[in-house]
């Protein structure tokens, strides 16, 4: 069964359909790639997946065992995060929120699975620098920690190089590629680089005016890529 | 400085005086920690607009000639939280402009309240203190003394327990939600505690002072300390020696207690914003 199966979406919010009759599933291992013109509706998708909101139509149905608590989430920043007074260490133990459940404090595992994951991504020398004064490309790496701590199946990403130069992109699409062959966890990216998309993802979905969803081969063949891959869309 | 040393210890025989610090080192602590939340989710304003609610359930409180004020303030005060709460999340309804609303409107109708039903013969008085707080800190009852120390345990308690998702909403409302955390429980919890410590602190420093005993300790702290944990302890340390160095500066000084309290935490706001340019890194 797939991890992911949307059937039959509608979405919008404040009663505006933006979006319908979605239907797409992700499976094990998929990297998949969501791209479209801006407004087209992506981060609503993401937020409907993520369970922030609830869809106007159709079912999201999770299998293979996943729960809607265990899929790791790498919001955009928000304005709140640029001047937050916290640690490296801080940031990513709060991945293991979910873990507790009501106990008041992390237990030793999460405290290692924390460590872990920030070895992970290199991140153990930076531990107790704060947050704030890292670069961009490092905070990003910060939030992926952190969404690891929470999940080892699935990744939600939303925009994960958006700001940052272009060495540090490549190191990020590096990062999520590892991650998804070497760990086998399923990604799920907005993207608004439908190169870099292509590339890695092997499957993408494509919503706006024209819907597509299938293997990257098939999308670059498509009508819906051919408009787009020219800069149509691309704002 | 002997002379001023004598005084203190003269005063510290009066149990009011004792009191005081008792009940303003509490108040002070319970609000240095919801601080740092309080600036970093932008829930400042929520704290202003409680605190002018407080004043308005004090007029009615006054006018219904309660002997003790604090349960029906604090009802009123927890009930307008919540509702302010909602208002903020609702996005169709401006949130700023409601609580501007609800803010100034207990205000005013709290002053023409008093007025037209108060029997003392000293309402500009009544009125002062109860937006500066001059003199209630050194009228405490016994009662409410107690309630004080309970409320406050209550608050540093649940601040304990919950320190952990405070972190975790306050830091990414939707990564929390996204993974499974209550997030509105958390802020209804927040906005709650915040309510009974806007109550607690009109004691001390009156409603229109209360927001800076909230949020100069903990913008001070932001300056000069780059973990959540080390803001928390620095700004629950700075609030309790201000508000202590406050309470003795108006003794000895005879000064109003709160707004001396708020003077101090200004210039230690001023001095760790020095500290803070010297250490470099940290920026406005």
């Amino acid at each position: 069964m797939a991890l992911l199966t949307c059937q039959d979406l509608s979405l919008g919010y404040e009663g505006h359909e933006i979006l319908s009759h979605l239907s797409f599933e992700v499976n094990k291992k998929d990297y998949l790639c969501i791209v479209g013109e801006n407004g087209s509706g992506k981060t609503t998708l993401m937020k409907t997946i993520l369970g922030l909101q609830s869809p106007m139509g159709g079912s999201i149905t999770m299998g293979d065992g996943l729960k809607q608590t265990e899929i790791g989430y790498l919001p955009q920043q928000t304005v709140v995060q640029r001047d937050f007074p916290a640690s490296v260490r801080e940031i990513v133990l709060s991945g293991c929120q979910n873990r507790c459940g009501l106990r008041p404090f992390y237990n030793k595992e999460e405290k290692q699975l924390a460590e872990e994951n920030m070895e992970r991504l290199g991140l153990t020398s930076l531990k107790k620098r704060c947050y704030r004064e890292l670069s961009g490309g490092q905070q990003q790496r910060v939030l992926l920690a952190r969404a690891l701590c929470a999940t080892q199946k699935i990744l939600l990403l939303d925009e994960p190089v958006s700001g940052l130069d272009p060495k540090v992109t490549q190191e990020m699409y590096h990062l999520i590629e590892e991650l998804n062959k070497k760990d086998g966890i399923t990604i799920i990216m907005i993207s608004h680089d439908i190169e870099a998309a292509v590339r890695y993802a092997d499957h993408i979905l494509h919503i706006g005016k024209t819907v597509f969803f299938g293997k990257t081969e098939g999308y670059l063949k498509s009508e819906a890529a051919y408009g787009f891959m020219r800069g149509d869309g691309i704002a | 400085m002997t002379e001023v040393f004598g005084k203190i210890v003269l005063y510290w025989q009066y149990p009011f005086v004792r009191y005081a610090l008792i009940v303003g080192v509490l108040i002070a602590l319970c609000s240095s920690l919801l601080g740092v939340t309080l600036v970093l989710k932008r829930f400042s304003f929520i704290g202003d607009g409680l605190s002018h609610v407080a004043f308005g359930a004090i007029a009615i409180a006054t006018v219904l000639d309660l002997t003790n004020k604090m349960p029906l303030v604090m009802v009123i005060t927890i009930l307008c939280a919540v509702l302010l709460l909602r208002m903020g999340q609702n996005t169709k309804v401006k949130g700023d402009a409601a609580i501007a609303m609800v803010s100034v409107g207990a205000l005013g109708i709290g002053y023409l309240i008093m007025n037209i039903y108060s029997t003392s013969s000293n309402l500009s008085g009544d009125v002062c203190s109860t937006l500066f707080g001059s003199t209630s800190i050194l009228t405490l009852t016994q009662t409410e003394v107690w309630i004080c120390v309970v409320l406050s345990v209550v608050v540093v308690a649940v601040f304990i327990l919950f320190y952990h998702k405070i972190f975790s909403v306050t830091f990414d409302e939707n990564f929390a939600k996204a993974t499974g955390t209550n997030a509105d429980a958390y802020n209804l919890l927040i906005a709650v505690v915040i309510a009974v410590i806007i109550v607690l602190a009109m004691n001390l420093v009156g409603s229109l002072l209360i927001s800076a005993l909230v949020i100069f300790p903990a913008l001070s702290a932001m300056r000069v300390f780059k973990n959540f944990k080390s803001v928390t302890y620095c700004s629950a340390i700075l609030s309790v020696s201000c508000a202590l160095l406050g309470i003795l500066i108006s003794i000895v000084g005879e000064t109003p207690v709160g707004s001396t309290i708020v003077a101090v935490d200004i210039a230690v706001f001023a001095l760790f914003c020095l500290i803070g340019m010297f250490r470099g890194g940290v920026k406005a």
